[in-house]
C-alpha cells in the first residue's frame, strides 16, 4: 500500500465534494461562509470569478454540486448552495461590483478574436479574453445577447434584469456585438481574416414527432424550444384554454409553466416513460405540479387527432417499462385501449440537435459522428487550429455551468493559441493550503456542525403567478435564513492534513472521531485499497471517496481517513496532543487565460 | 470557534441487540488533555457496553477523585454515576451493591485513588470479593494535581519534572492477587483490540475483577525517562495471550498451530477464550500468575493481558447469604420486620 500523495492538488480538490463536481470548480464553501459573515460583494465576486453569471445561476443552476455535497451523505439533504448563491447576487452593492470588475487595457494586443453566438460560452470567452486585450466581436441572431438564457429560460425563473446585468457586465468589456445577424457562412467569418474564431452557437433545431396528423394539425403544434424563444420575444402571446405538453426534460416543464401564464386554464404533461426516468430537473416538476400541471407517465404518443382540419387531441398507447439483464429498458404495451386527450394546443419539447447548416464542409473543420464537429475535450480545439467549440455547440445540449466551464478552456487555448503555444500546455492550478488554527479550541472557521435541516425557499403565491409571465416564482432566501442554511455547510475545504511523525498513536482522533473516519492499521501484508476498505473502523463502502493512508507510524501502522463523512469538524485535530493533525484551509483556483503569461513571467 | 462534538454519526453505524448504537453508550465530551490515555479506555468502555448489548440503565459507574476518576462522565451518559471521594470508591460501591445486586458495577479509579490514599479501601473491597469491575488508569502519577510521582511509578522512572523516582512501586495486580481477586488483567490503553474483550469478561466475571490498565499521562508523564509514556509501554509490553470473550450463543474461533488454547466459562455461559502466548500461564492458577509477573518484570517487561480468574467465585452477598432480591423491592415489612423479631436476634446473641 502506497502512502497518498497529498501533494496532488487533487486529493484536495476532491474532499471539497461541491467544488470537485462543479464544472467550473467553483470555491462553493469559501463563498457560503462570506455570505454568512454578510460579505456579499466578496461572495458574488468570487463567483463571478468562476461561473461568470452567479446572479443567473443562483436561479437556473442545474447544480451538480448538490447531489455531490457531503451534506446529503450525512444527513437527508445537502446544503441548497444555488440559492445561497443567489442570496450574494441579490444583496451585492452593485456599485462596488462595477468597480471590481477587471480594468480593460486601452492598448489592444492587436488580435482580434470572432464569437459566433452570444450564450453563456461566448460570453465567458470574451469575459476571459477583453482583459488580456484581445479586440472581440460577438455575432448572434438574437436581438440581444445570453442566447438560451434570454430566449429559453423564462422570465418567472429568470427576471431579465438579472440577466440585462449579468451579460451586459462582460459586453461593457467592450465587445462589439452584432446583434440580430445569422451568420450563414463560416467561410465569410473567416474571410475577415480574425486570429481565432469561437463556435457558440448551441444546440439550436428542436426535434418534432413525426406521428399521423402532424402536418393538418400544424397550426396548433408547437415546438418547444421555439415556442419558448417566441413567447420570450413576445411574438406569441397566447395559447389554447387545453394544452398537452410532449416530454418530460427541463423544456417541458418550462413549456407547460409557461402555457399556464399565456392563457392555459388545463395543462397535462405527457411522457412516454416511468416517471422516475424523467429527465426533467426533480425542483422543476415539483414547481410545475405546484401550479397545477398534471404529469402523465407510460404514455407513448401515437397520433394527433384531427377534426375539421383542426387539432383536437392526442391518442395514446399505454406501456410499460420492461428492463433487460443488461439493464436496458424497452417500452412494452400494456394491451389497455388507447387513451384519448382532448386539447387545442400541442407542445412536443422531446430534445434538441446541433445544427451546422452555416459551417462549410470544406473550409477545414472536420466533422465525426452524427454529423458533429470533431472537438478536443480537453482544449476545445477543432481540426482547424484557429477555430474552437464550447458550450452545447461543442458536445451537445448541456446546461449554463458547463458551458460557461467550456468557455474559460476554451479561452486559455485562444490565449496560447495566439501566443504561439501549444494548447496542449494547460496552467496548473493555483492551489494554497493554509493552517486555521487560531488558539486552544479555536479555529478561523466555524467548525460546530448546525443540526439544521435544509431550509425551503419561499415561493411567489400560486394565484398571482401564474397570471404574469413575468412575476418572479421563487422568492429567495431573506438573510436571516441564509445564514441559517450557510451554518450547515462542512467547510469541507477545511482540509485535515495529517503528519505522520508528529503521531503518538494516543488513539485520541479515533476515539473522538463522531463519524468513525480514522483507523490506525497494518497494513504491511495489504495489496490494494479494495483490501484495506472493509477492514477499517466502519466499513468504507462508498467507493467513490477516497481514503488517505499515511506514511508508516512508529509502530509500523499507518493512519487511514475514509474521507466518506467527515463532519470538517476538527475535533480530531482538537484531540490531537501534539498537532500531528491539523485543519487547513484548501484553496483551488482553475487557471483562466493569462495564466501562462503570468507564469512565464514569474520564472524570468 | 466552538468545541462541541457533532451530533451526526456514521450513517451506517451499526445497531446492537437492543437496537442502540455506539452513541447511546457515549458520555459528556471529555475535558482531559488531547492525547490523555484515560480517553482511550473510556472509549474501550462504550465499546465493550454496546457490544455485550448491556442496558445502560442497568450499570452503575462509580469513582473517587483524580483525572481517570473524572472519566465515567465522559461515557455512558445514561448510567447511574457517583463520583466519590478521594480513594473512598471501594466502600461506596460496597454499599450500593450491597443494596441493590442487580446493576453492574463498574468502579474506575487512578494510581493515586487507588494505591496511595484509597489503598485500605480498595484492599478490603478485593478480600471480600465484591462483584465488580474494578478499573485502575494507571500512569503512574497524580495527573489531576500536576503529575507528582504515584505510588505505582516505577524505581527510577522520571516524570515531566525530571526527578528519578526513589520508591519501589506498587504493583495493583499483584496486591489484587495476593489479597484474592478472583479476576485479575492487565492492559494497556493503547491496545483495544485486548483491552476491550478483557472488560467484557470482567463485566461477565462474577466477583471481583480487576483491571490495571497503564494509561500514559501525555502531559506529565509520557517523556523519555518515564516507564509509563506511549513509546516505552509499547517497546516493553507482552500479552498472555489474546483474548476473546464470547457470548454463550456464539462459536469459538481457533488458535494459531503455534499457540495453545484455554477457555474458561463464566457462570452466565459465556466463554473466555485465550490463545496463549506464554503457554507457562494458568489462567486458573494464582501461583502462576504470580510467577509469571514476577518472571516478565525481571526481564524487564510489561505482561498484560488476562492473568488469573476464578469462575466459580462466591461473591460477597454469596458469602454472607445477603437479600437476593434488592432492596427497593422488599416491602416495609421485610425491611423493617418489628419489635419482635429484633428481640428474637437479641435473646440469640445472649
Ligand atoms: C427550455 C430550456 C430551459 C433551460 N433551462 C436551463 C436552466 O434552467 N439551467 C441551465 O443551466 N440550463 C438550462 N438550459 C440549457 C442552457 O440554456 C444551455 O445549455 C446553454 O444556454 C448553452 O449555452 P451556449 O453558450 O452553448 O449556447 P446558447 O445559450 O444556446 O446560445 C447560442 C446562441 O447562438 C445563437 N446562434 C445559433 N446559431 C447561430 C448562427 N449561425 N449565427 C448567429 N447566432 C447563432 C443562438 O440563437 C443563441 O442565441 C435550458 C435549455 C432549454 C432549451
Ligand atoms: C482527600 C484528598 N486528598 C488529596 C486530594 C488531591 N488530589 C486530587 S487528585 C489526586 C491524585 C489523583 O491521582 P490519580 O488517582 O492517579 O489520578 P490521575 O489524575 O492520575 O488520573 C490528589 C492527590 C484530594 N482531592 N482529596
Ligand atoms: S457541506 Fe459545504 S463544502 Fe461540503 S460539499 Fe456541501 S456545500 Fe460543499
Ligand atoms: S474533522 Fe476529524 S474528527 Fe471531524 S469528522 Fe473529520 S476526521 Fe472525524
Ligand atoms: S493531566 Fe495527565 S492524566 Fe490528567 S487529563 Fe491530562 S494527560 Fe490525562
Ligand atoms: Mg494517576
Amino acid at each position: 500500500m502506497k502512502p497518498t500523495d497529498t501533494n496532488n492538488p487533487e486529493y484536495y480538490h476532491k474532499v471539497v465534494d461541491c467544488q470537485y463536481a462543479c464544472p467550473a470548480h467553483t470555491p462553493v464553501p469559501e463563498y457560503i461562509r462570506l455570505i454568512a459573515q454578510g460579505r456579499y460583494n466578496d461572495a458574488y465576486m468570487i463567483n463571478w470569478e468562476s461561473n461568470v453569471f452567479p446572479g443567473v445561476l443562483g436561479r437556473t443552476c442545474d447544480r451538480p454540486c448538490e447531489p455531490a455535497c457531503r451534506r446529503g451523505r450525512v444527513e437527508e439533504e445537502p446544503v441548497a448552495i444555488c440559492r445561497l448563491k443567489r442570496v450574494a447576487a441579490d444583496n451585492k452593492d452593485s456599485e462596488a461590483i462595477a468597480a471590481a470588475m477587471p480594468a480593460i487595457p486601452t492598448r489592444k494586443n492587436g488580435k482580434r478574436v470572432a464569437l459566433i453566438g452570444g450564450g453563456p460560452a461566448s460570453l465567458t470567452v470574451a469575459r476571459d479574453l477583453m482583459p488580456l486585450g484581445y479586440t472581440v466581436d460577438l455575432y448572434d441572431n438574437q436581438p440581444a445577447g445570453g442566447g438560451f438564457m434570454r430566449s429559453q429560460i423564462p422570465s418567472f425563473r429568470l427576471p431579465a434584469t438579472v440577466l440585462d446585468q449579468e451579460v451586459n457586465q462582460i459586453l461593457d468589456m467592450g465587445v462589439s456585438a452584432h446583434f440580430n445577424t445569422y451568420v450563414d457562412s463560416m467561410k465569410s467569418i473567416i474571410d475577415k481574416g480574425y486570429d481565432a474564431i469561437f463556435v457558440g452557437t448551441g444546440a439550436p433545431r428542436p426535434k418534432d414527432l413525426k406521428l399521423p396528423g402532424r402536418e393538418e394539425a400544424e397550426a396548433n403544434i408547437h415546438l418547444g424550444i421555439e415556442w419558448l424563444a417566441s413567447v420570450a420575444f413576445e411574438h406569441t402571446k397566447a395559447i389554447g384554454k387545453k394544452v398537452l405538453v410532449l416530454g418530460g426534460g427541463n423544456t417541458a416543464m418550462d413549456c407547460c409553466r409557461t402555457s399556464l401564464r399565456v392563457g392555459a386554464d388545463s395543462v397535462k404533461c405527457v411522457v412516454r416513460s416511468p416517471r422516475a426516468d424523467m429527465k426533467a430537473s426533480p425542483w422543476e416538476i415539483e414547481d410545475s405540479e405546484r401550479e397545477g400541471v398534471e404529469m402523465f407517465e407510460n404514455h407513448t404518443p401515437k397520433e394527433f387527432i384531427v377534426e375539421d382540419g383542426k387539432l383536437v387531441g392526442m391518442r395514446f398507447e399505454l406501456v410499460r417499462a420492461e428492463y433487460d439483464a443488461n439493464g436496458k429498458r424497452s417500452l412494452v404495451p400494456t394491451g389497455e385501449p388507447d387513451v384519448i386527450m382532448e386539447c387545442d394546443d400541442i407542445c412536443v419539447a422531446v430534445g434538441q440537435d446541433n445544427a451546422f447548416p452555416w459551417i462549410e464542409r470544406d473550409v477545414g473543420i472536420e466533422f465525426g459522428q452524427w454529423d458533429m464537429p470533431v472537438v478536443d475535450r480537453v482544449t476545445f480545439q477543432s481540426s482547424r487550429p484557429n477555430v474552437f467549440f464550447g458550450g452545447d455547440a461543442a458536445f451537445g445540449p448541456e446546461n449554463v455551468i458547463t458551458a460557461v466551464a467550456h468557455g474559460h478552456q476554451a479561452a486559455i487555448s485562444i490565449d496560447l493559441f495566439l501566443n504561439g503555444h501549444s494548447v496542449k500546455n494547460r496552467p496548473a492550478p493555483g492551489v494554497t493550503l493554509v493552517s486555521q488554527k487560531m488558539g486552544v479550541h479555536e479555529w478561523s472557521y466555524d467548525n460546530s456542525v448546525a443540526n439544521d435541516l435544509r431550509y425551503a425557499v419561499p415561493h411567489e403565491d400560486v394565484g398571482l403567478s401564474v397570471k404574469d409571465r413575468k412575476l418572479e416564482v421563487e422568492l429567495g432566501f431573506d438573510v436571516a435564513t441564509a445564514v441559517r442554511e450557510a451554518a450547515r455547510c462542512l467547510n469541507c475545504d477545511a482540509q485535515t492534513v495529517f503528519e505522520a511523525p508528529k503521531c503518538i498513536e494516543c488513539d485520541a482522533c479515533i476515539d473522538i472521531c463522531p463519524t468513525d473516519c480514522l483507523t490506525m492499521i497494518d497494513v504491511t501484508d495489504m495489496e490494494d485499497e479494495a483490501q484495506l476498505r472493509p477492514q477499517l473502523k466502519m466499513p468504507a463502502t462508498n467507493e467513490t471517496q477516497s481514503l488517505f493512508v499515511s506514511d508508516s507510524l512508529q509502530t509500523s501502522r499507518v493512519m487511514v481517513k475514509d474521507e466518506n463523512v467527515c463532519l470538517h469538524c476538527g475535533m480530531c485535530a482538537e484531540r490531537c496532543p501534539t498537532a500531528a493533525w491539523d485543519m487547513q484551509k484548501f484553496t483551488y483556483h482553475v487557471s483562466k487565460a493569462g495564466a501562462c503569461a503570468v507564469q512565464e513571467e514569474e520564472q524570468a | 470557534m466552538t468545541y462541541l462534538r457533532p451530533e451526526f454519526r456514521h450513517p451506517q453505524l451499526p445497531v446492537n441487540e437492543l437496537g442502540y448504537s455506539r452513541k447511546d453508550y457515549e458520555g459528556a465530551l471529555s475535558t482531559l488533555c488531547a492525547g490523555c490515555g484515560h480517553d482511550s479506555i473510556s472509549a474501550a468502555v462504550v465499546q465493550s457496553m454496546f457490544e455485550m448489548s448491556i442496558e445502560p440503565h442497568r450499570v452503575a459507574k462509580l469513582s473517587g477523585i483524580g483525572c481517570s476518576s473524572k472519566t465515567p462522565t465522559y461515557f455512558l451518559g445514561k448510567s447511574h454515576g457517583f463520583n466519590s471521594v478521594h480513594g473512598r470508591m471501594p466502600s461506596v460501591v460496597t454499599g450500593a451493591n450491597m443494596a441493590n445486586r442487580d446493576l453492574i458495577y463498574l468502579g474506575v479509579s487512578g494510581d493515586g485513588d487507588t494505591a496511595s490514599i484509597g489503598m485500605g479501601q480498595f484492599a478490603h473491597a478485593v478480600r471480600r470479593n465484591l462483584n465488580m469491575v474494578y478499573i485502575v488508569m494507571n500512569n503512574g502519577c497524580y495527573g489531576l494535581t500536576k503529575g507528582q510521582d504515584s505510588a505505582t511509578a516505577d524505581v527510577g522512572s522520571c516524570s515531566k519534572k525530571g526527578e528519578p523516582n526513589k520508591f519501589e512501586a506498587i504493583d495493583l495486580a499483584g496486591v489484587a492477587l495476593e489479597l484474592g481477586a478472583t479476576f485479575v488483567a492487565r492492559s494497556f490503553s493503547g491496545d483495544k483490540d485486548q483491552l476491550v474483550p478483557l472488560i467484557k469478561a470482567a463485566v461477565s466475571h462474577r466477583g471481583f475483577a480487576f483491571i490495571d490498565v497503564i494509561s500514559p499521562c501525555v502531559t506529565f508523564n509520557n517523556n523519555p525517562g518515564s516507564t509509563k509514556g506511549y513509546e516505552f509501554v509499547r517497546d516493553h509490553l507482552e500479552a498472555t495471550g489474546t483474548v476473546d470473550f464470547v457470548p454463550m450463543r456464539e462459536e469459538i474461533t481457533a488458535c494459531y498451530p503455534n499457540q495453545t488454547s484455554e477457555e474458561v466459562t463464566l457462570h452466565d455461559g459465556s466463554v473466555v477464550h485465550l490463545c496463549k502466548m506464554d503457554d507457562k500461564l494458568n489462567v486458573r492458577s494464582r501461583n502462576s500468575a504470580v510467577e509469571r509477573m514476577k518472571n516478565y518484570k525481571d526481564r524487564g517487561r510489561i505482561l498484560t493481558g488476562l492473568l488469573y480468574m476464578d469462575p466459580d467465585s462466591q461473591d460477597l452477598h454469596d458469602s454472607i447469604d445477603s437479600s437476593k432480591k434488592p432492596l427497593r423491592q422488599l416491602g416495609e415489612k421485610e425491611l423493617c420486620p418489628g419489635v419482635a423479631v429484633l428481640q428474637n436476634i437479641n435473646d440469640s446473641l445472649r
